[in-house]
């Protein structure tokens, strides 16, 4: 007999991670650890100008021993399919950026692989690097919300103001990895890939009939951050399309210089803000014009743009809102999913341009952004009414409180010291309706000892399977250990969606509790194992019902955005080292309303990560492009945060629960990294100078301390 | 080439120019040690070599002759570090964890904060923003 639970006995708890024991004792298996029989490595070569035609390809090495595949050996079609399908899996004539995959070799030695040299004869035309000259939109999106000129007009204060963001890298420590296995007269993927059907739909266009059966599977993945997302897709079909032509397993692993030259990454951004205001500080027009630098193919920048103008007016009530946004192709090459996907780039602008206009108007900055924020009932940019767990207010309470903010603000000022913050809110799932298309599923079945849970949700280290267990455990009522995670397999599990967007949680894991609830009324008395064994296996595939309010206007960007946002404010405390004009963050206070925290630690590990990812890309993390390739493409000389760049960090997580996700829970994993750069230079701003972008690494700084009055 | 890997003696024969890191993976099967950089910035590879970190892919295999080495698997499966960092979520995607905890006990014991962050400053962890290593590390000291 079961014994009822009516308590949340996981859900809330931090129960040990279903996959801590292998990571913690090295056993835990990531793709370059596996080895197949008469496996080969294969080696991409790569284009070396930015933009122009591809004339011819010269072999100089004994071919002897090496598997070599160029475009023509492709037998379905030559394109990485995604929305637009316009990049090549490898190039035939036109060469749109630097280290586009041409060539690729394989080879059972890594030494005689690594030593084969390949001649590329290359003809140079005029690239376009420059997003703002650039002739080609990839996408344009016109958010417009009451009457700007009205607006305007209503104003007793303009301020302008124009932010930039540079590129960002994602340095996963793992680097991009795949296996490719011919097998069962099918081909099986192997690799470190944060979304399996993404790998899986381009690989069956790649492939075409030449192969019966495509199958995907995630092995386990040191890191993705987005940089899984849809780029792995291109290095399945390359691996691939190797073990196709030699019949041979093929390893294709990238090295770190490698990674950082032909990955993608975050989508530099130019913001521009003109917002009118009345004397006391109320916001009654906000004109702002967002511009991506997409790179050279469109990959997912539609959608990155789409995020980034949704929120690119932050948190805040107006009446009268234009948000004219467009993602511009040049030729470097392609940039794509980053946590926060648009939202940092565009939160960045928007909070930085909060700062400068107390200053304009001589107000108290949290008191100019308590008059703005967001409350129950106020409409967004999108005219989206928010709901009762809308928490902004309270988040910029709890931290002024916290950080003893008004204290040390009076105090630092005119030392080496300053204090900043910033506002910040994300939405959780797709947006709109996209959610409704996507149509996820997700399945629990019995098993002799408990149920498995199968569905496409990866581990990336978020937490993915101990989080679902945890609600799967609690919307049965069976002990957390009774739950099994089957690692995603294309041939095992639903399409649940992809792992991206804060959705896994409050989306994936929604449908799981609705199944497990399914399940647990069809149990009756019976444990999942005493039902199992009178009557056989029983399993449960639910699919994700959108709340029925949801109204969404994908031509004219109205309605309701998101099922739900998450909320968050930052302090950040800096200090200015004057000889050296390096600017250190010395304390955060970080204040997020997630609606329910299932697993309090992993949320928390959350917003550490995000937040440090944050204040690498406040202050460390530059990307140098010479034409239109990443200069410094090594750790030795892209920084990111180590342990001693690393401030001490207060975490506080609020909840206010969200009826339609589980357990109240709304998405989590991007929200943090929101906040830490606008209040990096918010903080820097207090020193009295005056920066507007970001990485702000010693020689901006120093530039604009120059230039500061 | 013989060394002491893991508190047994080994004698193999490999090119004394080959990284302790691929003699390591691929001709001793113990893929714990990571690959992250291959130039000695992460810390994903690192060992211990006479009690020292040492980053694997730095070292060619020549320098650990007659040399102790340990890895991630000579620690077994239950050292308080390992259950501290299950524990604590030292670990998120993991791929940095082997070489942390194995810098980690060459920081002694109660290390204080400072100590540990210095300690660490090798090692790269791009996903816990290293709190939950500190606490990890408190917890098992
Ligand atoms: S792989 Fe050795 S330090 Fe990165
Ligand atoms: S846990 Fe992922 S790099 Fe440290």
């Amino acid at each position: 007999m079961r014994e009822i639970r009516s308590m949340l006995n996981a859900v809330g708890q931090s129960v040990p991670r279903k996959d801590g024991i292998g990571k913690a004792t090295g056993q835990a298996r990531y793709a370059d650890d596996l080895r197949f029989p008469g496996m080969l490595h294969g080696r991409t070569i790569r284009s070396t100008i930015p933009c122009g035609r591809l004339a011819a390809v010269r072999l100089g090495f004994d071919p002897a021993g090496f598997t070599v595949v160029d475009h023509r050996d492709i037998p379905g079609r030559n394109v990485v399919t995604l929305i637009a399908d316009d990049q090549p899996c490898l190039v035939e004539r036109e060469i749109r950026h630097v280290a586009e995959p041409v060539l690729l070799l394989a080879h059972e030695n890594r030494e005689a692989l690594l030593g084969a040299s390949v001649a590329l004869e290359e003809e140079p035309a005029e690239p376009v690097f420059d997003p703002e000259r650039s002739p080609t939109a990839f996408k344009t999106i016109l958010i417009e919300k009451g009457d700007l000129a009205a607006g305007f007009a209503e104003a007793d204060h303009v301020v302008e103001g124009t932010y930039c963001t540079g590129h960002q890298e994602h340095v996963y420590i793992e680097p991009q990895a795949v296996i490719a296995v011919p097998e069962d007269g099918g081909m099986t993927v192997y690799g470190s890939i944060q979304c399996p059907f993404y790998a899986h739909r381009a690989l069956a266009v790649i492939l075409g009939d030449a192969v019966a059966r495509v199958r995907v599977i995630q092995t386990e993945t040191g890191g993705g951050f987005g940089g899984k997302e849809e780029y792995p897709s291109g290095i399945a079909a390359h691996a691939a399309l190797l073990a196709l032509k030699s019949d041979r397993p093929v390893k294709l692993i990238y090295d770190r210089v490698e990674d950082m030259l032909a990955t993608t990454k975050r989508h530099p951004a130019i913001v521009r803000h003109r917002t009118g205001l009345t004397r006391d500080g109320r916001l009654v027009a906000m004109d702002i014009e967002v511009i991506l630098d997409g790179g050279a193919y469109q990959t997912l920048s539609a959608v990155v743009l789409s995020r980034g103008s949704i929120h690119a007016a932050g948190p805040y009530r107006c009446d009268n809102i234009r948000i004219a946004a467009r993602a511009m192709f040049t030729n470097t090459p392609p940039n794509g999913a980053f946590r926060g996907f648009g939202a940092p780039q565009t939160q960045f602008g928007v909070e930085v341009h909060m700062e400068r206009i107390a200053e304009a108007l001589g107000l108290d900055p949290v008191r100019l952004r308590e008059r703005n924020l967001l409350r129950p009932g106020d409409t967004t940019a999108t005219g989206q009414r928010v709901g009762q767990d809308c928490a902004a207010l309270e988040v910029l309470r709890t931290a002024v409180r916290r950080s003893g903010f008004r204290r040390k603000r009076k105090a630092y000022a005119g030392t080496g010291r300053g204090i900043g913050l910033a506002m910040y809110w994300h939405g959780s799932g797709f947006t709109g309706s996209g959610e409704l298309k996507l149509a996820s599923r997700a399945t629990i079945e019995l098993t002799a000892t408990g149920v498995r849970v199968l569905t496409s949700s990866t581990e990336l280290g978020q937490g993915t399977r101990t989080m679902h267990a945890q609600i799967v455990a609690d919307a049965l009522g069976v002990p957390y250990e009774q739950v099994e995670v089957a690692m995603p397999d294309t041939g095992l599990v639903p399409d649940s969606g992809p792992t991206v967007a804060s959705r896994t949680c409050m989306v994936v894991g929604r449908i799981l509790q609705r199944a497990a609830e399914e399940i647990r009324a069809k149990l009756g008395d019976a444990t999942p194992a005493e039902y199992f064994r009178r009557h056989g296996p029983l399993a449960v595939t639910g699919q994700y019902e959108q709340p029925e309010w949801i109204r969404w206007d994908e031509i004219d960007y109205r309605g309701d955005a998101y099922a739900a946002y998450a909320w968050g404010c930052d302090v950040v405390e800096v200090e200015l080292d004057r000889d050296t004009w390096e600017v250190r963050p010395v304390r955060v206070t970080v204040v997020n309303e997630i609606g329910k925290a299932i697993h309090p630690a992993l949320a928390r590990g959350q917003v550490e990560g995000g937040t440090v990812q944050g204040l690498g890309y406040a202050l460390l993390e530059r990307v140098v492009m010479r034409n239109g390739a990443m200069a410094n493409a090594q750790l030795t000389n892209y920084i990111i945060p180590t342990t001693l760049d690393t401030p001490k960090l207060d975490v506080v997580l609020l909840e206010h629960p969200y009826d339609g996700g589980p357990f109240g829970a709304k998405g989590l994993g991007e929200l943090p990294i929101d906040g830490p750069a606008p209040a990096v230079v918010n903080a820097i701003r207090q020193l009295g100078i005056d920066v507007r972008g970001i990485p702000a690494v010693p020689e901006a700084i120093r530039e604009a301390a120059c230039a500061s009055p | 080439m013989r060394f002491t890997l893991n508190a047994r003696e080994v004698e193999l024969n490999v090119a004394p120019l080959a990284r302790l890191l691929d003699v390591l993976r691929e001709d001793c099967g113990l893929t714990g040690t990571k690959e992250g950089c291959g130039e000695g910035e992460c810390g994903a590879c690192t060992v211990l070599v006479d009690g020292e970190a040492v980053c694997a892919c730095l070292v060619p295999v020549a320098q650990v002759e007659g040399a102790e080495v340990v890895t991630i698997e000579g620690l077994g499966d239950d050292h308080p570090l390992q259950r501290a960092f299950m524990d604590e979520v030292g670990a998120q995607c993991g791929i940095c964890t082997p070489g942390m905890i194995l810098t980690a006990i060459t920081l002694g014991p109660r290390p204080s904060l400072a100590k540990i962050r210095r300690g660490l400053a090798g090692n790269l962890c791009r996903c816990t923003g290293y709190e939950a290593i500190y606490r990890a590390i408190h917890r098992a000291s």
